[in-house]
């Protein structure tokens, strides 16, 4: 079966788009989990949310696209400190399965007043202007957007992994998350720095969600599927190591593109298929450590 | 847990006694209940009763929670349609096949997910469950967004004419009976002691000899086989099998059932399933708020409400127990 | 999971059982076979604010989409449409009031179908109308068909309504895929477009488009290179579009509708699909869709519709009339047709004196010709398939249009006789005797 080269190649840059995306969620929620030790199944939501406040400010505000990659993050952000805040930080003591169900709970509630307000099809939201058109590299016709997109999850994902392997901070972050109570003995306020890190790493759904408004649409149900994808991507890179979150990202989205254009009846369920694949052979993940 | 009182005549009643008056006053209930309420209504409300009695025995008595197991009813209800409809099977056998195609799925699962456990093994069964979302959305004989539609009900035994509304409810009626019978067999037994010791302390189990992953299995093909019984009667009552039988929504929404109606209670998921269902349905206009109200219920159940209706009650008797024995 | 922690506050519980005790008590009210004040059932009826239901009112549900792709399309519009249906009508048929009731589907089968259901058996609804999304609208005409009742179905699209699935209960209104394959379809091939590939959505409207599209296409001596299907409501179209471009194919046969369909031309013109020399046919475009996308994006569109509200004095008359009502939006075909398949229900009612009997009201249907000023004379066959002429246009410039809504030109008109399935064709049992 020949596959003309200009085929092959775009799907893969899908893939690779895709790919984008699961490696800043799956960063999200490797480093959530990684302090918290809670699943955040409202991940989805909250990168929903992202693409919905970019959408706000430039309808409400005329804010455009470039103020909201800050903006919207922090908005956010300081909501998710809120949550872990207020509710999060009330189960900590109790099995993590709570806090996966009260993640859920907002997800539902996050996802149904958006649903009431603006009905299950989409927004439009404009590429800005500085990234419109499309440059033709010969093999295909590639979307400035899109190619922007990549380069950009690039660089925040290569920013969040200096910032924790290679800081002070990120070190705090790291000893905490192997020894909390040492961590605290030594002065270092560990429940402040874990509400930040709630907050960090929803920040990053919500970058992610700006990201998105202009190809994906900003729809309420925009995260709902897109989470459990990441889910298993989570599965397969290993829970808690942020280098295995990005690289399993990227490559899955890759793996994901290659089967669209060989074997597209699998394409939706080749990652589960993988995920299942793991848990049989490296059940801590590939790059996982085992707890 | 005998309650006596010095001041009356001891009125010895054993636990197994009370669980008996309990269930026959659910049974009775249940019985005249058709004549009252809307029997459709009151079909739905026993299939995701049945449904959740399942999933809890899985999460109350083994401490796995699982959500994924959309997949063991929505499979069991493709299964049991196209069998009714395509195979032209009587409804009996067809809700046994699907019934059978969940058990084995449950196998399948199960060895699969019983590798973790805790917020793994909750994950693992929600990326299966929407793998197996994906194989039906593809496959040919599922009907994709079309669902199965026009599944026939059929003779029950050759006789009975299931397309009375009654009869069906009767029928629907026993099927639940005999299910939750089942699980409350299950748990009371040997082997249900077995699977609390494991839920309590594991390792304490694994020293004391008994093989934990075997026993996980099988109250995990157990819970999807029950599930399945759920899936299948559902199909054939409402004579459809789609898409939203496997999506994760569904499994999200026997957790919030079971959670609402009280985690390892016995009657729990009953009580859950009959408030939740009476909830969507009184809600069914406004499609989105009722998600909003379920996350809703979600939030405030994990936060200060985690026994659930029934853990509640049941709490609220013993206190008054207490309150009443310290008194006399 | 260990249940033996008690950290709850005592405060927060007391009001967590109070919330619970309120919800049990008002979903206690549920379901009860009483019609009691308007809680029962699906609300959603305005049109009884005192919530005293007559009981011997002729009741109307209107089962559409009222938040999701279609819901432009059809939605609240289709609400809009049938009451001013039950209006113009008098308000009454002989002494018995007639009511509007309506419920969302979600594009659901099952949602559809349960709704349906209970309409029927509890809340004394006599006729279901709209019902976009033929997947929903299969599963309903089962239910109507089993209780007896009418479906009204102006908004699906599959020509299976009136083929194998046909029904003695159900009459489709306005227009059906085989329709739209005979015009734009039909259009399109002789313009030069030979070669087709399709990007269908994956339920049964866009998989009965696909076939009737495809079946026009070879007939007149097309071929079709491939197709790729989309699930419903999809997010992304890039993959599914990349594959349309590579096929080389010279018309790219959009078998969606709504939602999808806007999404996809967006989708298209960002990899430069049309500029590569391709054309975009969209197989089912409604004039909400037109208004969505843009005279820039969507001009020289081809697309087959059975009404227009700037056709001629009437359809303006009305269509002002709707606008008032319903935010200043012109009606699409669905919801016009809506309002006739209403009205005609209405007076198939008037002559029989009674809904009660579904299929002899239908029956009584495709008895008395239809004149209304929408679609002008037709009649309903024996397959439940109203004739009316359909219309083939073509999208403007923005240069040519007068103002917002004006972005029709009429290609050509064509008659009722040409326009749908001939009854020869037809596999509805029914008709074959």
């Amino acid at each position: 079966m020949t596959i003309p080269p200009q085929a092959l190649f775009s799907q893969l840059l899908i893939g690779l788009i895709n790919g984008s995306f699961y490696a800043l969620l799956s960063l999200g929620l490797a480093i959530i989990f990684g302090l918290l030790n809670v699943i955040n199944f409202a991940h989805g939501a909250l990168y929903t949310t992202g693409a919905f406040v970019a959408w706000f400010l430039l309808q409400y505000a005329g804010l455009g696209y470039w103020p909201s990659l800050v903006v919207a993050p922090l908005v956010v952000g300081l909501f998710g400190v809120l949550l872990e805040r207020t509710m999060l930080q009330r189960l900590a003591k109790l099995d993590p399965l709570y806090g996966l169900l009260l993640t859920f709970g907002v997800a539902l509630v996050i996802q149904g007043l958006f649903r009431i307000q603006f009905g299950s099809s989409g927004q439009p939201y404009e590429i800005p202007d500085a990234l419109k058109g499309a440059t033709d590299v010969g093999f295909m016709v590639l979307p400035n957007y899109r190619a922007w997109v990549i380069v950009f999850s690039v660089l925040v994902c290569s920013a969040t992994w200096y910032v924790i392997e290679r800081t002070k901070l990120g070190s705090y972050l790291r000893a905490a998350t192997e020894n909390p109570v040492l961590v605290r003995a030594f002065g270092i306020n560990v429940p402040r720095l874990v509400t930040l890190t709630y907050g960090a790493g929803v920040g990053l759904a919500a970058l992610a969600g700006v990201l998105a408004a202009p190809i994906y649409r900003v729809s309420p149900l925009m995260g709902a599927d897109q989470i459990i994808v990441v889910f298993a991507v989570v599965v397969i890179g290993g829970m808690g190591s942020i280098l295995g979150s990005i690289v399993s990202g990227f490559s899955l989205g890759l793996i994901e593109g290659l089967t669209k254009v060989f074997y597209p009846e699998a394409s939706d369920t080749v990652l589960f298929v993988l995920m299942a694949l793991v848990l049989v052979f490296k059940p801590a993940g590939l790059f996982g450590r085992v707890t | 847990m005998t309650a006596e009182r010095t001041a009356a005549p001891p009125v010895v009643r054993t636990a197994k006694d009370r669980d008996a008056i309990a269930f026959g006053v659910m049974a009775a209930l249940l019985a005249i209940a058709p004549f009252v309420v809307y029997p459709v209504f009151l079909m739905k409300a026993l299939c995701f009763a049945l449904f959740a009695c399942a999933f809890n025995l899985l999460i109350g008595y083994v401490g796995l929670l699982s959500f994924g197991h959309a997949m063991f009813l929505g499979g069991a209800a493709y299964c049991t349609a196209h069998a009714a409809k395509a195979w032209g099977l009587p409804p009996e056998i067809a809700i046994l096949f699907g019934t059978a195609v969940a058990a084995a799925l449950g196998l399948a699962v199960g060895a699969l997910a019983i590798r973790r456990q805790g917020i793994y093994f909750a994950m693992i069964t929600l990326g299966l469950a929407q793998m197996f979302y994906f194989v039906c959305l593809r496959a040919e004989f599922t009907g994709g967004e079309n669902g199965i539609q026009a599944v026939p009900r059929g003779r029950l035994l050759g006789f009975i004419d299931l397309d009375g509304t009654m009869t069906m409810y009767f029928a629907v009626l026993a099927i639940f009976l005999g299910g939750f019978a089942l699980i409350h067999r299950t748990i009371h037994s040997p082997f249900g002691e077995v699977l609390k010791a494991i839920r309590e302390h594991e390792p304490r189990a694994i020293s004391l000899g008994y093989d934990v992953d075997k026993y996980k299995l099988l109250a995990f093909v157990l819970s999807a086989a029950l599930a399945g019984l759920a899936g299948a009667t559902k199909a054939i009552v409402f004579q459809l099998a789609s898409l939203t039988d496997v999506h994760w929504t569904m499994s999200g929404d026997v957790v919030l059932i079971t959670l609402l109606g009280g985690l390892g209670r016995v009657y729990g998921p009953v009580v859950g399933a009959f408030v939740i269902v009476a909830l969507e349905n009184y809600l069914a206009p406004f499609g989105s708020w009722i998600t909003v109200i379920q996350g809703g219920i979600f939030i405030v159940c994990v936060l200060t409400f985690r026994q659930g209706i029934v853990g509640e009650i049941e709490e609220w008797r013993e206190r008054a127990r207490a309150r009443s024995a310290r008194a006399s | 999971m260990n249940q033996r922690e008690t950290t709850t506050r005592p405060a927060l519980r007391a009001l967590a059982c109070i919330a619970i005790a309120a919800l049990l008590s008002s979903a206690g009210g549920v379901g009860c076979k009483k019609d009691s004040a308007g809680g029962a059932g699906p609300a959603g009826s305005t049109t009884t604010e005192s919530a005293k239901i007559a009981g011997n009112a002729i009741r109307i549900g209107v089962l559409t989409d009222t938040s999701g792709l279609y819901a432009d399309l059809a939605g609240q519009g289709s609400v809009v449409a049938a009451k001013m249906a039950v209006e113009d009508f008098g308000g009454k048929v002989g002494d018995q009031p007639v009511e509007v009731v309506f419920s969302d589907h979600q594009n659901k089968p099952d949602v559809g179908s349960n709704v349906a259901r209970q309409w029927l058996d509890v809340d004394k609804v006599d006729a279901v109308v709209d019902v976009p999304t033929s997947s929903v609208a299969l599963a309903v005409s089962e239910i109507v068909k089993q209780k007896n009742k009418v479906l009204l179905a102006s908004g699906p699209g599959s020509s299976e309504l009136t083929g194998k699935q046909c029904s003695p209960n159900t009459v489709h209104w306005t227009y059906d895929t085989y329709a739209l394959a005979n015009g734009t379809g039909n259009a399109l091939v002789k313009t030069g477009g030979d070669t087709w590939f399709f990007l269908t959505a994956d339920y049964a409207f866009g998989q009965a488009l696909e076939k009737d599209t495809s079946a026009v296409v070879t007939a007149s001596g097309g071929k079709v290179l491939g197709s790729v299907k989309h699930p419903l409501n999809a997010s992304d179209f890039s993959s599914f579009l990349l594959q349309a471009q590579s096929s080389k194919a010279k018309v790219i046969g959009l078998a969606n509708a709504g939602g999808d369909t806007i999404n996809a031309i967006k989708s298209a013109s960002e990899f430069g699909i049309v500029k590569g020399g391709q054309k975009l046919a969209g197989l089912l475009v409604f004039i909400s869709d037109v208004h969505a996308l843009g005279l820039k994006t969507a001009q020289g569109l081809d697309l087959t519709e059975a009404f227009y509200w700037d056709r001629d004095d009437m359809t303006r008359a009305f269509s002002k009339r709707f606008a008032e009502k319903h935010k200043g939006a012109m009606p699409t075909m669905v919801q016009a047709g809506v309002y006739s398949s209403v009205l005609h229900y209405l007076k198939a009612v008037k002559e029989l004196k009674s809904a009660a009997d579904g299929k002899a009201v239908v029956a009584k249907m495709e008895e008395l010709p239809t004149d209304d000023p929408l679609f002008g004379k037709g009649t309903i066959r024996k397959d439940g398939r109203k004739i009316h002429p359909m219309y083939l246009y073509e999208v403007k410039a923005p240069g040519d249009s007068k103002g917002p809504w004006d972005y029709y030109k009429l290609v050509r008109e064509i008659p009722a006789a040409e326009a749908f399935r001939p009854l020869e064709q037809s596999e509805c049992p029914l008709v074959k005797k």
